[in-house]
């Protein structure tokens, strides 16, 4: 790392290894419409770190300032020990990046696809044909390899799209939305090459519009919400942010459920679909003594659910309910 | 760090030169493998050839020439503006592939590797100009087929005329590579660089700008194609080139470097 870092990075020395990642206030805009609103990160080397937010949140918008693709219009962020404005070039030699629409050469093939990015690195031919293989095994397209890809399927573009940004070794890979699109095969299979990624020591910054994904993948997750990071944590701290367990009870029939809502004072209500939820900490004694008492009440639901609070409850609770505008560009 | 890729970082020139001849293979690439774009392009001047030359042919002559009809002596007219309008025509396809790589993902990924940006526009332009000198090649032997011969002209003038070509080919390739990322879409790109194939219509191609209605001569004889296919003319037909030809090499060079200035600082711009 060179010696030319800001002050700002000093801090760290002798103390924690410098982050992989990091901003402070960041802010971009678009005409009058402020779509980064003064972001932090502080992403340590080696982690995986998710950015979680629904469309139009922002989450594009970072990751192109981020990986040197547009310019902030406030605050600095570095990227591998780089300022992003000052040295783009350090930048660019230490990330790889997957955007969320496919970067891949469509008229060419699959392979050719792979060489142009190591003729790019400046591999001499056998080394350049020698990662070509061993990315396109590693990733099953070997098989299409001579296949222009064009003709891939979703999931097969999203994979060399990956293997194309693994060509020269980065040690920060940015995956912007990796599984949007891809049925639920094909995101398993993306999950299982972002965990061999983390497994070599790459730092992932991923971002996603799905809770399951970030709790599945990351070590740390911020939630983004108009321009702004509405919580930041682990998933289980965010998931102890809020409350949330609850014994959820459903009738078929109107009468009884009114009978058990007039006697289960404490549960919140849901008059359509004639559900109760009753506060608790899912715990065995907690439940039983539930059942126990519904029982000599003689109320009998036709279903009884348990739901533990999970990232969709954080999500919606620091979001809010409504939903984002979608934004057109 | 993995041990497999360590490369020493180049100097700037030896980093531009190789990221370029990488772009440009991949464009060349993109050719070969979809020859039926370039075929396409050339319909139009080969269309207009044979339908100058085959039904017009005794008309225009005899109209120009003011005698008999010849139509020998109108191909030997025709073929030079034929070539350059191969040359305006090609580039409408530049126009049309550049915006296709700037719609799609594969340059924003150029964007975020450590490469010669300009890398990615070089590989474009290089690559027309020799998808345009292979178009006029094509053109050209369609002329000499149906009966066109440069005859009298020396090597030197057969050098110049190539040079001229070349220049010509890539001035018009920077506008419609400046064509190419302005435009929104690939379709839009097309239209807009529609002038690149009308201009040579309303040139000195199929009849001399003399033999045009007055209050349109001006705008026939103030256009980059009237003075280049006069140059081109005089090189090939040995006719009088007269001030055409600083003329049509003020034109290249101003055109190549208004194309080259605004494809630059449109590319530097943040993508949206």
């Amino acid at each position: 790392m060179p010696s030319s870092v800001m002050p700002t990075s000093r801090r760290n020395d002798g103390h924690a290894p410098p982050p992989a990642i990091s901003a402070v206030a960041l802010r971009k805009s678009y005409g009058d419409k402020t779509v980064l609103d003064g972001i932090d990160l502080h992403i340590p080397a080696g982690s995986v770190f998710a950015l979680l937010g629904p469309n139009g949140a922002g989450k594009t918008t970072a990751v192109k300032i981020l990986t040197t693709l547009i310019s902030a219009d406030g605050g600095q962020a570095q990227v591998a020990g780089h300022d992003v404005a000052e040295h783009p070039d350090g930048v660019r030699g230490a990330i790889g990046v997957t955007g969320q629409f496919s970067a891949v050469d469509g008229l060419i093939t699959g392979e050719e696809n792979m060489l142009l990015m190591a003729d790019l690195h400046l591999m001499s031919k056998r080394e350049a044909r020698q990662v070509t293989a061993e990315l396109l095994a590693r990733f099953d397209l070997t098989e299409a390899a001579t296949k222009p890809a064009s003709t891939y399927s979703g999931g097969m573009k999203r994979r060399l799209d990956i293997a194309m940004t693994l060509v020269g070794t980065p040690r920060i890979i940015f995956l912007d939305e990796p599984t949007t699109g891809l049925d639920p095969r094909s995101r398993h299979n993306m999950w299982g090459i972002i965990r061999e990624l983390v497994a070599d020591g790459v730092t992932v910054f991923l971002t996603t519009q799905y809770l399951e994904e970030a709790d599945e993948l990351a070590d740390r997750i911020a939630v983004l919400n108009d321009g702004k990071i509405a919580a930041e944590g682990s998933a289980d701290q965010l998931k102890r942010m809020i409350p949330g367990g609850h014994v959820r009870l459903r009738f078929t029939d109107p009468t009884a459920y009114q009978a058990a809502a007039s006697a289960l004072t404490e549960a919140a209500r849901s008059d359509e679909a004639l559900a109760l939820q009753i506060p608790s900490d899912g715990s065995q004694r907690e439940l039983r003594s539930l059942l126990d008492w519904l029982d000599a009440a003689g109320i009998e639901a036709d279903e009884v659910a348990l739901h533990t609070p999970d990232l969709d409850d954080v999500f919606f609770a620091l979001t809010g309910s409504d939903k984002p505008k979608e934004t057109v560009r | 760090m993995s041990s497999r890729t360590a490369p020493a970082h180049p100097g700037r020139t030896t980093l531009a030169l190789r990221n370029s001849s990488t772009m440009l293979r991949r464009n060349l690439l993109h050719m070969r493998r979809y020859p039926s774009m370039t075929l396409q392009l050339l319909l139009t001047p080969v269309m207009l050839l044979l339908l100058f030359v085959y039904l017009f042919g005794d008309v225009m002559s005899a109209g120009i020439g003011g005698g008999g009809a010849d139509r020998s002596a109108y191909i030997a007219y025709l073929v030079p503006g034929i070539l350059l309008m191969t040359i305006g025509g090609t580039t409408i396809g530049t126009a049309v592939s550049v915006s296709m790589d700037m719609t799609e993902g594969i340059v924003a990924r150029f964007r975020t590797m450590r490469i010669h940006r300009g890398s990615i526009l070089i590989g474009h332009v290089v690559g027309s100009v020799l998808q345009c000198l292979f178009s006029v090649v094509f053109v050209g032997a369609i002329g000499v087929a149906i009966g066109f011969r440069s005859t009298g002209a020396t090597v030197l003038e057969w050098l110049a005329a190539f040079g001229l070509l070349a220049l010509f080919a890539l001035a018009l390739t920077w506008i419609a590579v400046g064509m190419g990322l302005v435009s929104p879409t690939p379709e839009a790109a097309g239209n807009n660089a529609m002038p690149l194939i009308f201009l040579p219509l309303i040139s000195s191609a199929f009849v001399p700008v003399g033999n045009m209605p007055g209050w349109f001569q001006p705008i026939a004889e103030y256009q980059p194609f009237t003075p280049t296919i006069e140059t081109l003319r005089g090189l090939l037909l040995g006719t009088e080139i007269g001030t055409n030809g600083w003329i049509a090499l003020a034109w290249c060079l101003g055109l190549a470097a208004l194309g080259y200035f605004w494809s630059k600082s449109t590319f530097e711009r943040d993508p949206k």
